[in-house]
């Protein structure tokens, strides 16, 4: 499976003051919809990166059937383990992939899944910590259409 | 835009002449052409979408259906021994149609004249799911349709429908499949359209599909009117694909992009 | 007729993460698609994956119209007795799926 580092560009930057939020570098012109969505699981919390592995071909042979898996790293013990894990995209019509609700006996802290991406673009997941702070890493995936002769079906 | 640069493309590989058959040992099933992402979802039973309908197809095999209140398991029994092998002699010759049948045609003569029941429609859930299920038993064995004399002038038939030049791109089968398999078009691999693994899971429909449900998706891109679904046109493509991937192991059910 | 392909491994000793596959047949239509004729197909998707043992859960998912038709996911799960995994699917248009897998700890 190819790999996306977790040092891929994370669009998240934090805010000075107790009242920290997700921002946007003003590179990436992220749809408000995406902030919204992901301020819906964070509340005000800082988003740092780090701690998280996003698996995605960066290259996609059918934007269809896309195979992800997500891996934090945890020791996940009883004091010390991933509650969640959530991933977003930036221009499917809805940013939300899925939620997946670990605990301390997940033993391993990782999901895989197979996701849609309308066109080319980033893909962000976070993580919740059980002392919940958040964490999260985001990828580029290329999609390559499928040949033309497709179109009539 | 895309459709433009499509067709640009394969205009100018209509431009060329037709060459030769694929020899041999060049020739690779649609598997070959994939990305490692995609082999591994056809690798494990356990991630293959196209189990799913296998699964469905092991409880549709089981289940009495028609007037005659019979499933198919009543008379073909334990599917692992009696259907194995045989997916891999489809299309084969129906002596009461005096033409060749496909798979999907041979299951739904049992509905009718074993179950007495009504044939299942092309691409319905059930054909799908039967198909793959009584293909699935042939997983690994070779290709070997054709064999039967009676199929010669089929096969010939289906060779003459592969190489010959339709639709407003004025491009054979032959133009894409003999003669570009190893070039890209839009980003996708070409192939060399082995029909090595149907049913099939292909990503871009998200479900399974037929061999006819494929061919019909070539014929309409080079702006072709496509055969019905049933039709002896469709069923002599097939079995000159089968006779051309002869020696060539099933893979049903394959995933493909 | 849904079917659903679960991978469990059958043994495991105490205290062994073990991975759990599983896929369900669903055609997850996003509700974002449109007939020739423009009107929109209604959205008819899996919202939600639950596994539990022996009646605790043990893993859950919300899913959306992103995650691809027959939703498969795997996850992992620390075993510490024998038992039985359930698996539910729950959905728009009233879909709901279960499956059970056993499993010996020894
Ligand atoms: C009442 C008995 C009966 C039932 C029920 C029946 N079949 Fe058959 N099947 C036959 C017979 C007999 C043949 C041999 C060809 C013929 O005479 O039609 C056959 C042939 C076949 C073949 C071709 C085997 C080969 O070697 O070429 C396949 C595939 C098949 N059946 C699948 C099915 C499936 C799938 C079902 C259930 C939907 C089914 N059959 C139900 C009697 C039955």
């Amino acid at each position: 499976m190819a790999n996306s580092e977790h040092t891929r560009r994370t669009f998240f930057g934090i805010t000075g003051g107790a009242a920290a939020m997700v921002i946007v570098r003003p590179a990436n012109a992220t749809p408000a919809m995406l902030q919204a969505a992901i301020r819906n699981v964070v509340g005000e919390a800082n988003v740092r990166s780090g701690k998280v592995k996003l698996d995605i071909p960066p290259l996609v042979e059918n934007g269809n059937t896309v195979p992800m898996t997500v891996s934090v790293t945890s020791p996940m013990t009883a004091d010390e383990y991933v509650k969640s894990i959530h991933v977003f995209n930036e221009k499917n019509p809805q940013p939300n992939i899925g939620n997946f609700y670990l605990g301390p006996r997940a033993g391993r802290a990782q999901v895989s899944t197979r996701i849609r991406l309308a066109d080319s673009q980033k893909v962000t997941a976070i993580a919740r910590l059980s002392d919940d702070t958040f964490w999260s890493v985001t990828a580029d995936v290329v999609v390559t259409l499928a040949a033309c002769t497709e179109e009539a079906i | 835009m895309r459709i433009a640069a499509c067709i640009a493309l394969l205009t100018a590989m209509a431009g060329a002449a037709l060459a030769a058959e694929i020899p041999q040992a060049e020739r690779r099933s649609g598997y070959g052409f994939m990305s490692a992402d995609t082999k591994a979802m056809q690798d494990e039973d356990t991630d293959n979408p196209g189990m799913l309908s296998v699964l469905d197809g092991e409880t549709l095999w089981k289940r009495k259906a028609g007037t005659a209140d019979k499933a198919c398991a009543d008379c073909h029994h334990d599917a692992r021994l009696s259907m194995k092998g045989v997916a891999a002699h489809y299309p084969a010759f129906e002596k009461a149609l005096g033409r060749p049948v496909d798979l999907e045609g041979r299951i739904n003569l049992c509905r009718t004249n074993h179950q007495q029941a009504s044939p299942f429609a092309y691409e319905s859930r059930e054909l799908l799911a039967l198909s793959a299920y009584v293909a699935q038993q042939s997983r690994g064995v070779p290709i070997a349709p054709g064999d039967d004399p009676e199929l010669a002038p089929f096969v010939e038939k289906g060779h003459a429908l592969f190489v010959q030049r339709q639709g407003q791109l004025n491009l054979a089968c032959a133009n894409c499949h003999d003669d570009n398999w190893d070039k890209k078009l839009a980003g996708s691999a070409i192939t060399q359209g082995q029909p090595t693994g149907y049913p099939l899971y292909r990503l871009e429909w998200q479900a399974l599909g037929s061999l006819q449900r494929r061919l019909r998706a070539c014929i309409t891109g080079i702006r072709a009117q496509a055969y019905d679904y049933g039709s002896l046109e469709l069923v002599e493509l097939e079995l000159y694909l089968m006779s051309r991937a002869r020696g060539m192991p099933v893979e049903t059910p394959a995933v493909r992009p | 007729m849904p079917s659903a392909l679960i991978n469990v491994p059958k043994k495991a000793k105490r205290g062994d993460v073990i991975e759990i596959k599983t896929l369900m047949s669903h055609i997850m239509e996003t509700g974002y698609r449109h007939t020739a004729s423009g009107s929109v197909v209604p959205r008819d998707i899996i919202t939600s994956f639950t596994c539990r043992f022996n009646g605790t859960e043990v893993f859950r998912a919300d899913l959306f119209p992103a995650i691809a038709a027959n939703p498969f996911i795997t996850f992992f799960t620390t075993v510490t007795e024998s038992g039985k995994f359930e698996f539910e699917w729950i959905g728009d248009k009233g879909f709901s799926e279960t499956a059970q897998a056993s499993i010996t700890v020894e």
